[in-house]
C-alpha cells in the first residue's frame, strides 16, 4: 500500500494561517490502513487545530469528511455538495500525494494543503511499522533477484551488487539496514539460482523520469479527455 | 598474463603490467580547497616512486577538488594519474563528458567505483545519483574505448582509450560471492583491479586461490591494496568503524607490542612484509599503496619494500 506520515503539527498550522473555514478530507484506503489519514486521524488533527487556534485567539471552523478514496472520481463526487454548500476558504487533505492532487484538481478555486508526507509503497511489518519495498520503477527485476528489490532496498540502487560496503549482512549506511544484495545472494543461493545474478545487468533506461501514463490493453483515454 | 590483447592506452601503468613487472601504485587525495600547491606537495613524494597515482573522487563522500582537475595537476608534476570516478555524483552524461575531457588532457587510467554512500560525507542530504553502477561504468568505458560508441550507441569522434581499473573487496560479505563479482567486473571490461586494504592475509590468500582456480588472474591484473597502520587507534578504527574492512586482532596486538614511538614504523614493517609476500603470490601483479594523508612516507616505504627503482619506458 501507499504509506504516509502526518506532517509536524506546526507545519500544518502554519499552512492554514489566515484560513478560517477549512474542510479536512480524509481517505479511507491506504493512509487509513497505515494510521496516517483516515477518519480517526482527521478527527484528532481537527481537534488539535481547533485548540491551537483558540489558544492563539484566532479560532478556526474546521470540519472533517473522510471518503473511500481520494484517487477516484467516483468517491470524490460525494464532496461536491458539501464543498458547494460549506463555503470553505481552504481544503486540507490527509490523503497520499496522489489523492490530494485529484482533490485539488476537482476544486481548483479553493487552496488545498497537504497534512501528510507520502513516503512510498510499503509492507505492513507490524502495527504502525511500514517498510518501503517498491519505488515503482516501471521495470521489475524481482524475477532475477529472488523477490527482493535492489532499486528500493539497496541504498545505492545497484543492479549489480553487493558493493564493497556490505558489512556483515548490513548496509554501509547503518547496521539496522540489511544489505539488499546480501539477502538476494542468500535467497538465490538457497534456491540454487545464483546464475540469475552472475550475468551483468546492463545500464537501464530509466522509465520514471517523466510522468507516466498507464492505459491497460483494451482500454483507451475517453475521447473527451484526450487532447 | 595475456599480453596479446593490447589496449594501447599509452598508460605507463599498463606498460609496467604488460611487461610482466610488479606494479606499484600510490594514492593522492585532492584538497578541500583551491590550492593546487597542496596537490603538488603530495605529488613530490610520489614521483618516481610509483607507476601511477590514484586521484580520489570525493572520497568518503566529502567534497574535494575534482578528481580530473587534481589528475591534471599530477600530470603537470610528472605523475601518471589513475583517475577515480564514482557513480554517486554524476549521471551517464556527465560521466562520459568528463571521460572525454580527461582523456583529451592526458588521463589514461580510470578506476571505476560505486562510491561511498552520501550519508557518510559532509552533504548527507545530497541526492545520490547512481544512474549506473560500477560494473555498468566499467562496461561503458570499455564500450567507449573498444567500440567507439557512447552508451547511447552513437559514435564518438576519436574515442578515449582508457586503461580500465576496478576495485575488489575480498573481505566484504558474502565471501563466496566476491570471486563471482570479480568475474563480472572482468567480463564488463576491467583490465586491472585494485583491492581493498588487506590485513587479513589468510582470507586474501584464499580469495586469490579461488580467483586463480577460476582463471580470473589470467584475465586481469590484480594489485593488492596495502595501507600501513600509523597507530593503534587507527587500527582499532579500521576494524570497528570502516565497513567491509577486516583487521585481525594479531595486527592490533603487534602494534600494541612495541614502544609508542615505534608503532608507525611497526605499521610500515607489517606493510612491507605483506608486499614481500605479494611479490611471490601467484595471481598478484602488483601493490596499490594507500598511504592516507601519509604521502611523505611513500619514498621510505617504497625503499623498504624494495620496489625501487620503478621501470621507465622510452
Amino acid at each position: 500500500m501507499i504509506v504516509a506520515q502526518r506532517k509536524p503539527f506546526a507545519e500544518i498550522k502554519d499552512m492554514l494561517q489566515g484560513y478560517n473555514k477549512v474542510l479536512n478530507v480524509g481517505c479511507g484506503t491506504c493512509v487509513s490502513v497505515c494510521l496516517a489519514g483516515g477518519e480517526k486521524e482527521v478527527a484528532v488533527l481537527n481537534t488539535e487545530l481547533e485548540m491551537a487556534r483558540r489558544l492563539a485567539d484566532d479560532p478556526i471552523d474546521i470540519q472533517g469528511h473522510t471518503i473511500e478514496r481520494q484517487c477516484d472520481r467516483e468517491y470524490l463526487a460525494e464532496l461536491d455538495s458539501i464543498i458547494e454548500e460549506g463555503g470553505f476558504d481552504a481544503l486540507l487533505s490527509m490523503a497520499c500525494g496522489v489523492g490530494i492532487q485529484f482533490l485539488a484538481e476537482r476544486y481548483p478555486h479553493i487552496p488545498t494543503f497537504p497534512a501528510v508526507d507520502t513516503s512510498g509503497l510499503a509492507v505492513n511489518q507490524a502495527v504502525g511499522w511500514y517498510e518501503e519495498r517498491c519505488r515503482s520503477c516501471s521495470q521489475c527485476v524481482l524475477g532475477s533477484t529472488g523477490g527482493i528489490c535492489p532499486i528500493t532496498m539497496c541504498a545505492k540502487g545497484l543492479l549489480n551488487g553487493p558493493c564493497g560496503g556490505t558489512n556483515k549482512g548490513s548496509c554501509e549506511i547503518s547496521s539496522d539496514q540489511p544489505c539488499a544484495w546480501f539477502r538476494i545472494y542468500e535467497r538465490l543461493s538457497g534456491q540454487d539460482r545464483l546464475d540469475a545474478i552472475k550475468k551483468i545487468n546492463t545500464a537501464r533506461g530509466w522509465k520514471n523520469q517523466t510522468p507516466r501514463n498507464l492505459i491497460q490493453p483494451g482500454y483507451m483515454k475517453p475521447e473527451k479527455m484526450a487532447k | 598474463m595475456n599480453t596479446e590483447t593490447h589496449v594501447a592506452s599509452g598508460s605507463n601503468l599498463e606498460k609496467v603490467l604488460r611487461s610482466g613487472q610488479f606494479a606499484f601504485t600510490g594514492e593522492l587525495g585532492p584538497p578541500r580547497g583551491t590550492n593546487a600547491d597542496e596537490v603538488r606537495e603530495k605529488a613530490k613524494f610520489l614521483k618516481g616512486n610509483v607507476d601511477a597515482v590514484n586521484i580520489t573522487d570525493n572520497q568518503t563522500a566529502v567534497v574535494r577538488m575534482s578528481s580530473w582537475a587534481a589528475s591534471l595537476i599530477a600530470i603537470q608534476e610528472g605523475l601518471e594519474p589513475n583517475y577515480q570516478m564514482v557513480c554517486r555524483d554524476r549521471n551517464r552524461l556527465a560521466m562520459q563528458s568528463d571521460i572525454l575531457g580527461g582523456y583529451a588532457l592526458g588521463i589514461r587510467n580510470m578506476l571505476c567505483l560505486s562510491g561511498d554512500h552520501q550519508q557518510f560525507g559532509d552533504h548527507p542530504d545530497a541526492m545520490g545519483v547512481f544512474d549506473i553502477d560500477s560494473i555498468q561504468l566499467i562496461a561503458m568505458v570499455r564500450q567507449m574505448r573498444d567500440e567507439g560508441l557512447f552508451l547511447s550507441g552513437t559514435e564518438i569522434h576519436q574515442p578515449p582509450k582508457m586503461f580500465i581499473g576496478a576495485a575488489s573487496n575480498p573481505f566484504a560479505d558474502p565471501f563466496e560471492w566476491r570471486v563471482h563479482r570479480l568475474a563480472k567486473k572482468i567480463e564488463a571490461g576491467a583490465n586491472f583491479i585494485q583491492t581493498q586494504c588487506i590485513y587479513n592475509m589468510e582470507k586474501f590468500r584464499k580469495f586469490i586461490h579461488l580467483a586463480n582456480e577460476e582463471g580470473l588472474t589470467e584475465k586481469v591484473f590484480i594489485l593488492a591494496g596495502v595501507t600501513p597502520m600509523k597507530s593503534v587507534g587507527m587500527a582499532r578504527y579500521m576494524k570497528s568503524k570502516v565497513p567491509g574492512m577486516d583487521v585481525p586482532d594479531e595486527i592490533i596486538d603487534r602494534l600494541k607490542g612495541v614502544e609508542k614511538e615505534k608503532v608507525a614504523q611497526e605499521g610500515i614493517n607489517i606493510a612491507c612484509e605483506q608486499i614481500e609476500e605479494f611479490k611471490e603470490m601467484k595471481g598478484v601483479h602488483g601493490v596499490h599503496l594507500m598511504a592516507i594523508e601519509w604521502e611523505h612516507m611513500v619514498p621510505q616505504i617504497a625503499e623498504q619494500a624494495k620496489v625501487l627503482p620503478r621501470p621507465v619506458f622510452s
